[in-house]
This record gives C-alpha cells, structure tokens and sequence, in this order.
C-alpha cells in the first residue's frame, strides 16, 4: 500500500521540482535584467563618448568656455552647459528647499490627520503631471506671470522654468524629508513636551535636529531631480548655451542639449551625435553623485536609533 | 529666609506666574502662525495644480472638437489635430505594458520571494535603486545606442515601447515588492505547511493578495510612461506624422500583424512639444489641448491608483 502511494507520487515531485527550477530561473533573468540594463547604459554612454573624446580632448571639454557642437567653427566646452544646469537647479532649489521643509515639517508634526490624509493625495497628483506640461505652464504662464515684476524679462529665460521645476519637486522632496522626520521615535518628542516645551519648539528644536541628515538627503535628491528635468527647460529656458549666472537670461541645460540636438536628426556616428551621449555621461555622474550621498546620508540617519 | 518674608515671596510668585502665562501664551501663538504657514506652503502645490489646469482649460477648451481627435498634424493649426499622436500613444504603450509590466512583476516577486541572503541579491538591489534615480533622458540615450543603431530596431514604436518599459521598470519593481512585503508570513507558512511549492505559494497565495498593491504600481507606472517626452525625443520620434501604423489586425489570415511595431510615430506629449515649440498663439492653444488631453489620461490613472490604495488600506484585516 505505502509503495504505491509513494510511487504515484514520486513522478509528480519530480515534474514539480523541474517547474520549481524553470519559475525561479525565469524570476531571476527578471531581476538580474536591472544589472543588464545599468551595464547597458554606463556601456553605451563611455562607448559613444570614447569616440568623442578622440576628436576633442578632456581638457578642452572641461575648460572650454564655448559650446557650439553645430557650429562651423565648433567648440565643445561643457561649462555653459553646466552653467546653465546649475542655475536651473540653484533657482529650483531655493523654491523647493523651503517649500518642502515647510510641508514636511507641516504634515508631519501639525497637521491633523484628516488634513494630512486630504492634502497627501493632491501632492501625489502634483508628481504625476507630465513634465511637457509643466513646460508649457512654465513659458506661457509663469514667464507673463513674472514679466509683471520683472518688465524686461526674455520671453525665454531659466528663472521662469527654474521656479517651475522648483515646484515639481517639492512633493518629492517634501515626502522623503516627512520620512526621516516620521522616523524620530515618539519618545523624543514626548520627552521634549513634558518639560514644557510646545509644539514649534519640539518641531525646531527636537525633531529637525533628530532628522537632519535625512532631511539634507531629500535636498540631494531634489538636486538629483532638478538636474536631470529636461523638458520644462528644453521648452522655457531657450536652448541657447549660455555662461551666466544670471537666471532672467535664456540659456541651456545638459538636457535640453541633448533634445535639441535629437530633434535636429543628426548622422549616426557624426561629432554632434557622440557629443550628446559625452553630455549625457556627465549628466549621469551628477546625478549618481548627489543619489550616493543621499545614500549615504540616510544610512547614517538609519544607524542613529 | 521665605518664613521671614512671606509677603514678597508670595507677589514675586505671582508675578513670576504672570510672567509665564504671557510666555506660554506667546509660544502658543508662534505655533498657531507657524502651522498656518506650513499649511499655506502645503497649498501652493494645490494651487499649482489648479492654475495649471485652469490655465490650460482657458487656452485649449475650445479646440477640443470630435475633428481635434480625428485630424492629422497640420501646418494650419486650426486645422491641425492629434489623431496620429494619441494612436501613437496607444500603440506604444501597448509594448511597454507588454514588456515592462512581466519583467518588472517578476523582478519584484524574485526579490521578495526567492532572493537569497547573498552579493548578487545585493547588486540587483542596488541596480534597481540606481534605475530609479537615473534621469528619463539618459534612458534616451540608451535606446539611442542600443535599440535604435546596436539591434537596428530604427525609430520605431518598439524601440519607444521598450525604452519606457525599462523606464518604469524601478517603479513598478518598487511597488509590487511593498505589496508582496505586507502579507503577512503566516499565510505562506500556512501553505508551506500543506506541502506546497514555493511557487505554489506565491501563486496561489502571495500574488492574489498582493495584486491591488502591484496595480496600483503599475498604473502609476504607465501613467508616468504616457507623460513622458524626452526619452522619446532624444531616440527621434518624429514630429510630424500624417499617417497611422499598420493595423495591428488584418482581413487575411493570421488576422495579426505586428508590422506596426516598426513604424514611425509620435506620441501626445511629442505632439504637445512640437506645438508649444512652434511661435504663434493658434498653436499654442493646440499645445493646451493636447495638454488638456495628458493631464486628463496621467490624473485619472493616477487618481485611481491612489484610490484603489486608500481602499486597500481601508481593507486590509490581517
């Protein structure tokens, strides 16, 4: 009796065990595809920048202060390029950075939490309006908007698509920095209450100081954001390399180089075409760079309770 | 010292507690100003939102007619319409929900399911994080090289398709990792207890629990993927296209055609930077409609998948 029950089972266990082996082979291919594709893209950019670099050399790239790839007489300097990327992000943050701590601080130690759970999906909403519409908002509604305070305001400028940007982001940086604030235990705050203290003195001095590093990774990682938003530059700042540090002037970013240079078609293999992928490497090294140190940041927030 | 005294101690406490009072009460007053501030820093993105959706509504209202849906782009911008652009869309999204959708699912359940404890769970880990923070136009570029020139897919819907599925891939992977997180370990214990294979039980048991969680990542996901624009420019999706793919569907056997997948196109958002791009106020209320369009499709996803996590929320009774 037990060998026929074993024998009828048997089979089926071993039909099961391949099964098992097949789904968990396909799962892993899935995952692993995440470590392909990071491959593929750091391949890509350094193959095709290679072939830049061949035709013009590092140091120009790094001091040259001219960028007219398209130009007879090209010159690759990245610094306008750079330039322009800064001060969209700079404007960007300085509309963020004290938007988003307001709101963090606001939802997460005042808010009641009917308020909180009303506001909270607005927010999300906010995130997920397409960036192309943003940049229309940018050029034909903030830039009249800011021509009423600033007359000779350029119909395209980076002050204009820097503020926008600037108010993308805030529900980003605004729910990582609730997160690090969310995470300081209770008991501080409760500690803090019972000597007196009220509820903007506790929210100062008790709970800003406990999450500070994860409030400072948020800020990176707008950077990261701000830095890396392409149309709503591409659209309202101009398209124009420009070495200035004055926002009302027109001027371009790494990314909006990148679109305009894709929308002119170029030849596959020609100087123009390698130079947006050696502008997309160091695109990609500014924005890793601020992600690492948010990592690191929050790793040490995390080892703190 | 107090015993000999008892008169002035006791007015010095009064005043004392006077003194306080008018502290506390001040204090309490900053709180009141600070929380009315951070409300009113929280309402400028509701305000942002409703500008914006205010001001697109007055430049583009009355360019949405039945034509606006069914006209090709045109150099007359009365005339000019979206019907290329939101087939386009359809049609890459198709690819992208196809491709991008599977790979990331499974990715996620592999992570929480199956990753064993070692340095290859790790590095994916870590990858799927530095995808996520990569900026959507290096994504471009990636398809630029690979898909358009290295596999000669040309500028095609399935090289924007895959581009955006290995776009939203972080997203979602995120999203169905959570999902699956929060159920708890006694239902898989349970199951494991009857003998069941582990991917009896996560078939069985952990994915239909973790679905709603994993469609709301996923909705967020292709809504991001509708909106997006500048990976599809930069792998140079036309901007002006006056004809519509091959149908998907034939008269002659199989019935199914997948020549479409190699054609050229555009997508909404494409058609809405093109338009914004061009001088000229007719055009730009053109952009607004178009822009009407987008903001309509990405918040009603959105707003779906945010409802259907509330109520998964509400629901949930472990």
């Amino acid at each position: 009796m037990a060998s026929t029950t074993r024998s009828l089972i048997r089979p089926r266990v071993h039909h099961r065990d391949l099964r098992e082996r097949i789904v968990e082979a396909i799962l892993f291919t899935c995952a692993a595809s995440a470590v392909a594709i990071t491959t593929a893209i750091v391949v890509v950019l350094l193959v095709e920048s290679a072939g830049f670099f061949e035709r013009v050399s590092i140091v120009d790239f790094l001091t040259d202060t001219m960028w007219t790839p398209l130009f007879a007489e090209a010159r690759y300097g990245i610094l306008p390029l750079l330039c322009g990327t800064v001060l969209a992000a700079g404007v960007a943050l300085i509309v963020a950075v004290p938007l988003g701590l307001m709101v963090a601080l606001y939802l997460s130690e005042f808010a009641p939490v009917k308020v909180r759970e009303t506001i909270k999906p607005f927010l999300e909403l906010l995130e997920g309006v397409p960036t192309v519409v943003y940049g229309y908002f940018a050029l034909l509604f903030v830039t009249p908007l800011l021509r009423n305070f600033i007359p000779d305001l350029p119909g395209f400028n980076v002050l204009s698509p820097g503020i926008v940007i600037g108010i993308m982001i805030v529900p980003y940086v605004a729910s990582v920095s609730e997160d690090a604030m969310r995470a300081v235990p209770n008991s501080l705050r409760e500690a803090s209450y019972a000597c007196g203290a009220t509820r903007l003195q506790t929210t100062l001095r008790v709970v800003v100081p406990a999450a500070t590093s994860g409030i400072v990774a948020a800020f990176m990682l707008g950077i990261a954001r701000a830095t890396g938003e392409t149309m709503v530059v591409a659209i309202a700042a101009g398209q124009q390399p420009n070495l200035t540090l004055d926002p009302r002037e027109p001027a371009a970013t790494i990314t909006a180089y990148i679109v305009q240079v894709a929308l002119g078609d170029l030849p596959h293999g020609s100087i123009g075409y390698q130079s947006i992928f050696a502008a997309g490497l160091v695109l990609l090294v500014i924005t890793l760079l601020f992600n690492v140190l948010a990592h690191l940041l929050r790793m040490r927030f995390r080892e703190a309770y | 010292m107090a015993s000999l005294s008892p008169p002035v101690t006791v007015t010095r406490a009064a005043a004392g507690i006077d003194e306080l009072r008018l502290n506390v009460a001040r204090r309490r007053r900053w709180d009141i100003v600070f929380a009315a501030v951070g409300l009113l820093a929280t309402s400028v993105g509701v305000i942002t939102l409703l500008a914006l959706f205010v001001d697109l509504l007055l430049d583009g209202y009355h360019r949405l007619t039945p034509e606006f849906f069914l006209s090709y782009p045109s150099r007359r911008a009365d005339q000019a319409g979206i019907l290329s652009a939101w087939v386009g869309t359809c049609l890459v999204m198709l690819v992208t929900a196809a491709v991008g959708v599977p790979l990331s699912v499974c990715a996620g359940v592999y992570l929480e399911e199956y990753a064993p404890r070692n340095w290859v769970t790790a590095l994916i880990e870590i990858n799927v994080s530095n995808l996520a923070a990569v900026p959507s136009i290096v994504y471009g570029l990636l398809a630029l090289g690979l898909f358009v020139y290295a596999l000669n897919f040309g500028q095609s819907i399935l090289s924007a398709g895959l581009t955006l599925a290995l776009m939203i891939m972080p997203i979602i992977v995120v999203a169905t990792r959570e999902a699956i997180r929060a159920i708890p370990h006694t239902i898989r214990e349970a199951a494991y207890a009857v003998g069941a294979t582990r991917w009896q039980v996560t078939r069985d048991h952990v994915l239909p629990y973790a679905i709603p969680g994993i469609a709301t990542g996923v909705i967020i996901g292709l809504a991001r993927a509708i909106g997006e624009t500048a990976p599809l420019v930069t792998i140079g999706a036309l901007t002006f296209i006056a004809y519509l793919p091959d149908p998907p569907f034939t008269s002659t056997p199989p019935f199914v055609s997948f020549d479409w997948l190699w054609s050229g196109f555009t997508v909404l958002p494409i058609q809405m930077f093109n338009w914004v791009s061009r001088p000229g106020t007719a055009f730009h209320a053109n952009a607004a409609a178009a822009g009407i369009v987008i903001v309509v499709l990405t918040l009603v996803m959105n707003g779906f998948a945010i409802w259907l996590r509330y109520r998964l929320r509400q629901r949930i009774t472990w």
